[in-house]
């Protein structure tokens, strides 16, 4: 589905060069759903914009179904962190969600389809003609999340999705994921760095080190599904993913030069 | 409604307030300059309803209106291709900054040298001097729109010509309106100036030609309907404005936290610059 091979970004050159993903390989299966967890600032952006086709890694691959991601795949979704940003205020909450579909050549009266079954999905079927800013943060995401299903992706990808809503709301758009993910039959790619998050919901969970960033382990989560927020999160089989995962995020990189990056990062 | 009554009462106060006084004041004037107001009203009721209708405000209002229009997509074109590329915001810089603080009136001898006295001179200095503050702040909003909006619709696959059209137009119409704004007064003003310097009929060449053969009450009603067109015009941009910026105002009040109910004007758009000046 997904190849990750030796992916490196390099930003600026010479002295000044800061590497901020060093050396990334990893895969992720069709139909599977992944997290990826790290510090904040251990480049889990730079490699979403890697993958999302937005900037070209300095060396290294990323391989989609086949094809070499050298521009935005259109089998590919991305939901925003910020929600206030990726959604065009100018638009009716229904704008927002065909806006994407007329790029590509779908007729006028499937995009209302397309549209109107990805809001009714999310749970937002009395809202199409609202704008953005006329629905509260939970909701606004709900849009961004159905204007990505909309566009009928292979692959997800959701960039601290929940990081700007309040707890009770996250909890409830976290299960409305998992709901969709087999309802729309689409593999995940998930960043966070909620070490809780990432274990209720993943398959597998890709832990990175700090800067250079690069793989620590992946860890399967083999959790009964379906899953569920008290009984799920209850499991002490949940309990030791959640140490063994902190512990992994935690541990200091072995020798001197890990040591620097760790300096540098409490310096600023 | 009480509320709104009262607005308007507390608006239009300082207004009447002054044309009484004016009217008293100027009711005994004996001066030739200052004619009572009386007499100003009678000799506007004369004039403007409506035999010089046709001959001085309409081509007047036709140069303003051609004008400002060739002003406007002048700007918002121009200000898009500059906006849109560094390399040529760096290449037109300086010219730009040397032509919009050029003293517009100064090129009024040479355009009716090129282009003589008539309409086509007046609406090519109209359009001239208004064309830089849409054209400045259309660069501007171009230059502003949200690097992550810009994200979106790339990720999303919105070619070139539909990521201009639905993302940065419209993140950029805020600070359009804004320049447009201040290209209505700009284009006011020099049409008054352009029809002062050269040409046989409009609204400047009839308060001039009064001034000159001591027609004082008709150069006072000239000037009076030169502000009430101002006026005019500033309300219906202004009434476009909130039509247009609707979700601006939406987005800005739930931006700052202050509770957002559809349709519902939460501020009063207030003109930046009185026309006319």
């Amino acid at each position: 589905m997904l190849e990750v091979t030796q992916l490196t970004k390099t930003y600026g050159r010479g002295a000044s060069a800061v590497q901020a993903v060093g050396n990334l390989t990893f895969r992720v299966a069709p139909g599977e759903f992944v997290c990826i967890v790290g510090q904040s600032g251990c480049g889990k952006t730079t490699l979403l914009k890697c993958l999302s086709g937005l900037i070209p890694p300095t060396s290294g691959t990323a391989v989609l179904q086949g094809q070499v991601i050298d521009r935005p795949p259109d089998k590919l979704a991305l939901v925003f962190q910020e929600y206030s940003r990726s959604l065009l205020p100018w638009m009716t909450v229904r704008a927002n969600v065909t806006l994407p579909l007329r790029s590509k050549g779908i007729d006028s009266a499937r995009r209302e389809d397309l549209a109107e079954e990805a809001l009714t999905a999310v749970g937002l079927s009395g809202f199409f003609d609202r704008y953005p800013w006329q629905l509260s943060g939970g909701m606004q995401q709900r849009v961004a999340i159905a204007r990505a299903l909309a566009y009928q992706p292979e692959i997800l990808l959701m960039d601290e999705p929940f990081a700007s809503v309040d707890a009770q709301t996250r909890a409830d758009l976290e299960d409305l994921v998992l709901r969709l993910r087999d309802e729309f039959d689409v593999t995940v790619l998930f960043v966070t760095h909620d070490i809780d998050e990432a274990i209720y919901l993943s398959d597998r969970v890709i832990v990175l080190t700090p800067p250079p960033t690069r793989v620590r382990e992946v860890v399967d989560v083999n959790l009964p599904r379906p899953r569920d927020q008290i009984e799920t999160k209850g499991l002490p089989a949940f309990t030791r993913l959640r140490a063994h995962v902190f512990e992994l995020i935690k541990r200091e990189p072995a020798g001197s030069a890990g040591d620097e990056v760790l300096s540098d990062q409490h310096a600023t | 409604m009480t509320r709104r009554m009262r607005a308007i009462a507390l608006e239009s106060a300082l207004p009447v307030l002054l044309v009484v006084v004016w009217w008293a004041a100027s009711a005994d004037s004996e001066s030739i300059y200052f004619p009572p107001l009386r007499e100003i009203v009678a000799t506007f009721a004369d004039v403007w309803l409506f035999d010089r209708v046709a001959s001085d405000l309409i081509p007047s209002l036709i140069r303003f209106t051609a004008g400002f229009v060739v002003a406007v997509a002048g700007g918002v074109g121009l200000g898009l291709l500059i906006g849109l590329s560094p390399l040529l915001r760096r290449a037109t810089d300086p010219l730009v900054d040397f032509l919009r603080t050029l003293p517009k009136p100064a090129i009024i001898p040479p355009a009716i040298l090129f282009l003589g006295a008539g309409a086509s001179m007046k609406v090519f200095i109209i359009a001239f001097g208004a064309i830089w503050p849409v054209l400045l702040n259309t660069v501007d909003g171009v230059r502003g729109v949200d690097p992550g909006t810009l994200d979106m619709a790339r990720v999303y696959g919105l070619r070139r010509g539909e990521r201009i059209r639905r993302v940065v137009l419209p993140a950029a119409t805020p600070q359009i309106f804004a320049g447009g704004r201040l290209a209505l007064a700009i284009a006011l003003i020099l049409m008054v100036v352009s029809e002062m310097v050269a040409s046989t009929n409009g609204l400047g060449y009839f308060v001039l030609l009064s001034q000159q053969t001591f027609a004082i009450p008709e150069m006072w009603s000239g000037i009076l309907l030169l502000g009430l067109i101002g006026y005019l015009f500033n309300g219906i941009f202004v009434l476009a404005e909130r039509r247009a910026l609707r979700w601006h105002r939406g987005w800005r009040a739930a931006a700052l936290g202050q509770p957002v109910e559809a349709g519902a004007a939460t501020t009063r758009p207030r003109a930046l610059v009185a026309p006319g000046g």
